[in-house]
């Protein structure tokens, strides 16, 4: 059931543009119906959607979309444009205190992933930062939740300040703050109860442990899949204690996040953390731009290109394309290719981050044969150098050989050398169109002439 | 002044003190021990003050559906099915859209079923309960206020720690089972669950147990590894007992949004989910997706989670709920107005 991204949902508005040469303001109308539809399918707020569906059109009508050859994409690219500025600057830093301990508060409702996240953020403060943290039990309500941070202290190393369910947690903090100076501990994070935002004697028990030191940064922990109430959520947390940043946990679900926005456009506070994963490493900063692609449903392409950047060296991508052009392309060149997909990853879950990849059917419960990647590869081993680099010499008791090396059968090394043979043609087509292109581009009116 | 925030006070009764000083909890349990009788007769009379149905209607209502995390589709097809009706009816004015909009609400959800709410369990013998659901949506808090409940209802009640996996889950389950007197059957942290489940079903059919309420670690679910964990883990219990689990329950957070419909779809294709506990409900989140849910996938919704202590599991009631879909709606409109 994953819902469509806005560029798959305006096609249909778009379709029926295309003849009319001319978009008028209905059409624009109608696209931003779409625009409605797709930010309310994310879960982003209905108030802040109308406001921001009202700007984007202001913006779209009054400016080049009518122009525009490709309304559809200027849309997309104008909302998108609007929505990661309005998701604010790229990562904010953590603010630290210039007389340690720097406290941080950690709030939110119940089940947002407090705790988890507090281990998280003490982890990164240690790595990263170099700090040494002290991890604050202030969690007397929920069951076993003093236990839950112990076991989590204990994972990372890490001392936690507990004073048992029997004590108030104003007290257990005013106490966790004399350890601190006495052990030299620079950064303090409390994990305070999950509380509803409209239970007022908790919401006070917040405001009386927020008196005590003032905190360097009061995050509010936000579950990535919360819906219309984000925004009651965000700001009765911001009016009663006034947070200075928030974490959007469990983004490593399929949730679109429209929360994020919603959050952001009332609170103003930027949201300085994403959780990933239940891994203790698993907190990443926050990107507005990639989040503004997710909630419209475009595909993460940009974490895929870091991960490609972070795995191909640019000198081998280079002289694999000369290879390409000139056909010289080997087995070998093939086997390091294919080394170099499987350092990125699952490919599922590569292919996942492609936009679009949710549309194809079949593809959002594709698993991707990671076997058969590992068979190609051992086939390859089996063939001599001569092999690898002129494989037309290969034929029936080479074949025969190979199969019997590999642990594969005759017709898997037939399919391999198909595959090949077509990937060098698919090369050659691809190569020549390039140059053509170039050609054409070099000489403008070129083709004319031809008319 | 709109026709919600009128009919919310009509519903709720005007004098100021109590509008003032009653928390939104309290007004959903009130809400929750009218009897439906009283809810069409205040509605009634309501709507004989409110003049026309136009469009300013329609879309009034379809606002406070989408800000109830309805979701689009249900709701587009909601407003469709009622101005469908309106017109059939020629409805020109309100006196007849009460009925029909809470008719229409109460029947997409119930979908011509009656007692889709009752839990499903064996007469005699032991019946298996397991519960599933994302992580941080209130499994174990749940299962410990249902293990009350069936204990007060006489039953035999066993719990099982299959959260092996979150650190304190089997901690948190255990002081739960102490505080309803019920036993827990647990293994240490980082156990196989389907392990567990299998010594707690075994225990369970020893000791003459009713009901045996199974815990399982929260997990997303796009992870591919935990859902074929869940699958193996509903398999080994399935295989103990045939008819086993007679209940699979869904426990799914009352402010989660659409994605709570991808939720239910795929922990149904897992483990076949019977029924749903909306937690968390005694917030400001209204958990309108259970009508998508309802209206899509036909999983009933059974219990409504309202707050953290050991009795504040309710069964649901699908006219009351709709009601609270629109008195939590007017609160909203409420609070506006008096921010301007």
């Amino acid at each position: 059931m994953a819902f469509e991204g806005l560029a798959e949902r305006l096609q249909g508005t778009l379709q029926k543009i295309k003849g009319k040469g001319k978009v008028s303001e209905a059409d624009v109308k109608e696209m931003m119906r779409e625009v409605r539809y797709a930010l309310l399918e994310a879960d982003v707020n209905l108030k802040v959607v109308k406001e921001f569906v009202k700007n984007v059109s202001d913006r779209a009508v009054g400016q080049d979309v009518m122009k525009s050859l490709t309304p559809g994409q200027q849309v997309v690219k104008i909302v998108k444009d609007e929505l990661t500025e309005l998701m604010g600057g790229e990562q904010s830093q953590i603010s630290f205190s210039s007389r340690p301990p720097t406290v941080i508060m950690m709030v939110g409702l119940q089940g947002a992933g407090k705790t988890t996240t507090t281990g998280k953020l003490a982890n990164i403060l240690r790595k990263k930062y170099n700090k040494k943290p002290l991890l604050v039990a202030a969690d007397i309500y929920r069951p076993a939740a003093v236990q839950q941070l112990q076991t989590i202290g204990k994972q990372l190393s890490l001392p936690v300040f507990a004073l048992g369910t029997d004590i108030s947690p104003v007290e257990i903090v005013k106490q966790a703050m004399e350890q601190a100076k006495e052990e030299h501990h620079d950064v303090v994070i409390i994990d305070t109860a999950g509380r509803l935002h409209i239970d007022e004697t908790l919401m006070q028990e917040l405001k009386d442990i927020r008196a005590i030191k003032e905190p360097d940064e009061v995050f509010l922990v936000v579950d990535a899949m919360t819906g219309q109430d984000a925004v009651n959520v965000a700001n009765n947390f911001n009016d009663a204690i006034g947070i200075t940043g928030v974490v959007l946990t469990k983004l490593d679900g399929d949730t679109r996040g429209g929360a994020a926005l919603s959050i952001r456009s009332v609170t103003q506070k930027p949201i300085k953390f994403v959780g990933m994963g239940e891994k203790m490493d698993a907190l990443e900063p926050f990107h507005p731009e990639r989040m503004a692609s997710r909630i419209l449903g475009m595909g993460d392409m940009m974490s895929l290109i870091e991960k490609a950047q972070a795995n191909v060296d640019e000198e081998r991508a280079k002289e694999l394309e000369e290879k390409f052009r000139t056909q010289s392309f080997t087995f070998d060149d093939f086997l390091e290719q294919i080394g170099q997909v499987k350092q990125m990853g699952p490919l599922d879950e590569i292919l996942k981050m492609l936009p679009g990849a949710g549309k194809i059917k079949g593809l959002e419960n594709a698993k991707v044969d990671e076997k058969q990647m590992d068979r190609v590869e051992a086939i390859i081993y089996s063939m001599t150098t001569q092999e690898k680099t002129t494989p037309e010499i290969i034929n029936g008791p080479r074949k025969k050989r190979i199969a019997k090396g590999s642990g594969t059968s005759i017709q898997d090394i037939n399919r391999l050398l198909k595959q090949f043979e077509d990937m060098k043609k698919m090369m050659k087509q691809m190569t020549n169109m390039q140059q053509k292109g170039k050609k054409k581009m070099k000489m403008p009116g070129l083709d004319s002439l031809f008319k | 002044m709109s026709f919600f925030k009128k009919f919310k006070e009509k519903m709720l009764g005007s004098t100021p003190e109590v509008e003032e000083t009653v928390s939104i909890t309290n007004k959903f349990k009130e809400g929750l021990s009218k009897t439906r009788n009283q809810f069409t007769s205040k509605v009634n009379d309501l709507v004989a003050k409110y003049r026309k149905v136009d469009e300013d209607f329609f879309e009034e209502l379809e606002e406070i559906l989408l800000q109830a995390d309805v979701g689009f589709e249900t709701v587009t097809e909601l407003m469709d099915s009622l101005r469908f009706e309106v017109q059939r009816k020629n409805i020109k004015n309100t006196s007849g859209i009460q009925s029909v909009i809470s008719e229409k609400l109460v029947e997409i959800y119930k979908a011509g079923e009656d007692d889709i709410a009752e839990l499903q369990l064996e007469e005699s013998g032991l019946s298996v309960i397991l519960f599933v659901g994302v992580n941080g949506v209130g499994k174990t808090t749940t299962i410990g206020k249902l293990a009350h409940r069936l204990k007060e209802e006489g039953k035999n009640v066993m719990l099982a720690a299959g959260d092996t996996f979150r650190a304190g889950a089997i901690d948190q389950l255990q002081v739960w089972g102490d505080r309803v007197g019920v036993e827990v059957i647990k293994q240490s942290e980082g156990s196989d669950p389907a392990a567990v489940m299998y010594d707690a079903v075994r225990a369970a059919k020893s000791r003459n147990v009713d009901v045996l309420i199974c815990d399982t670690a929260g997990r997303l679910q796009n992870k591919v590894n935990l859902m074929n964990e869940l699958e193996k883990i509903h398999r080994v219990i399935s295989r103990e007992i045939p008819d086993a689990p007679h209940e699979v329950l869904l426990a799914l957070d009352a402010t989660t949004g659409q994605n709570a419909l991808v939720q239910a779809q795929t922990f149904k294709e897992v483990t076949n989910v019977t029924g749903i506990v909306l937690t968390k409900l005694d917030g400001t989140a209204k958990g309108g997706i259970v009508l998508a849910i309802r209206n899509k996938l036909h999983i009933p919704v059974k219990f409504v989670g309202l707050g953290e202590k050991m009795d504040d599991l309710q069964p649901f009631d699908a006219e009351k709920y709709v009601y609270g879909l629109f008195a939590d709606g007017l609160d909203l409109e409420d609070a506006e107005e008096s921010d301007k």
